[in-house]
């Protein structure tokens, strides 16, 4: 396996080393096949994807493997993250009969929360959702989700009037609601949920590549008396960014999976 | 006539200056409100703190779609 496609991304490696401060563009995020002849898909990404479902799947195989009455070790950790999943995401969102849709929540809060923080995990460095792929896959697994659960639970016809023609609003109120409510519903939901997420790791991962060349550059690079400061400067925001960056991280999942459980609340229970 | 104004550069860091300005008045309003609603009503807190994070979620997807577009047409 050469390391260059696994530490280093080629367009990094290949970029002139110049006089002049350069910062990083998106070319920090296309990573080729991890060694020559390797198929085009097995890239970094796909790496990281495939670890990151071991490492759910391990822990919760690790926790709920052989539950006890009263929890010992890992299942501790395991259970806190599955009441906090139901708590805050599932019951306020769903309702009642929310418990049913916990293995699809759990997971995937777990699998985002997982590949987010991979961001800030030495050597990985990479949030995989960066990679717009990677959240259209999860956001389309919602969307056709949320069309299945509307027409099953509402009908097809009711499920339109529910969403465009909602009782109690002044008549003249619906020729600009329905066409607005069509739209976000319809074609802009998808989009949102899914660029939302790979926009956040996006800036986040470029903003921490950009601090941390600061501080290469004017440290180590070209050390001068003057760029000294920025250098340090650059070193301590790098520091303070990335802790910031695993609490956009964890937000993010947390957004993520609340808003999939909003949509399949929204198609179950049309009153709210 | 020769150009009156002319801007030169990345115009795409101008687009996100110009789209980032609703979003961040729209996420202060809610995040302000939020916390007003908490103060009088702590007992909510969970109910509040879960809708502020909702709006606050579809506020700034606009941001973002605005941070995206430059690259996206680069």
């Amino acid at each position: 396996m050469s390391a260059r496609h696994l530490l280093a991304s080629p367009g990094g490696i290949a970029a002139p080393a110049g006089d002049e401060f350069q910062a990083p563009g998106t070319e920090i995020f296309e990573w080729g096949p991890l060694w020559d002849g390797a198929p085009s898909w097995v890239t970094k990404p796909t790496l990281i994807a495939a670890l990151s479902v071991i490492i759910v799947v391990g822990f919760f195989w690790a926790a709920f493997n052989k539950p006890k009455l009263v929890p010992r070790g890992v299942q501790n950790i395991g259970e806190l993250g599955y009441l906090f999943v139901r708590d805050q995401v599932a019951r306020p969102m769903i309702g009642k009969d929310s418990d049913r849709w916990m293995p699809f929540l759990l997971s995937t809060f777990f699998f985002i929360l997982v590949i987010n923080w991979m961001g800030v995990v030495p050597v990985m460095q990479l949030p995989i959702a960066s990679h717009i792929a990677f959240p259209i896959v999860l956001a389309i697994v919602v969307y056709v989700m949320m069309w299945f659960l509307s027409i099953k639970s509402q009908g097809f016809v009711g499920w339109f009037k529910n969403m465009l023609f909602p009782p109690g609003l002044p008549k003249p109120l619906y020729v600009l609601y329905a066409p607005i409510e069509l739209l976000s519903v319809i074609i802009l939901r998808p989009f949102t949920h899914s660029v939302r997420l790979f926009a956040n790791m996006f800036a986040g991962h470029l903003l921490l590549a950009f601090f941390a060349t600061v501080a290469w550059w004017f440290l180590f690079e070209k050390l001068t008396p003057l760029g000294a400061g920025l250098g340090v400067l650059g070193f301590v925001m790098t520091i303070v960014m990335t802790a910031f960056e695993m609490f956009v991280q964890a937000l993010q999942a947390f957004i993520f999976a609340m808003l999939a459980a909003s949509y399949i609340g929204g198609a179950l229970h049309p009153d709210h | 006539m020769g150009t009156l104004a002319e801007v030169s550069g990345n115009l795409g860091s101008i687009a996100y200056g110009l789209a980032a300005i609703g979003p961040g008045i729209g996420v202060g309003i809610i995040f302000g409100q939020g916390v007003q609603a908490i103060a009088r009503q702590p007992e909510l807190t969970n109910v509040i703190r879960t809708n502020m994070l909702l709006g606050f979620a579809l506020t700034e997807a606009l941001a973002l779609i605005g941070f995206v577009v430059p690259f996206v047409h680069s």
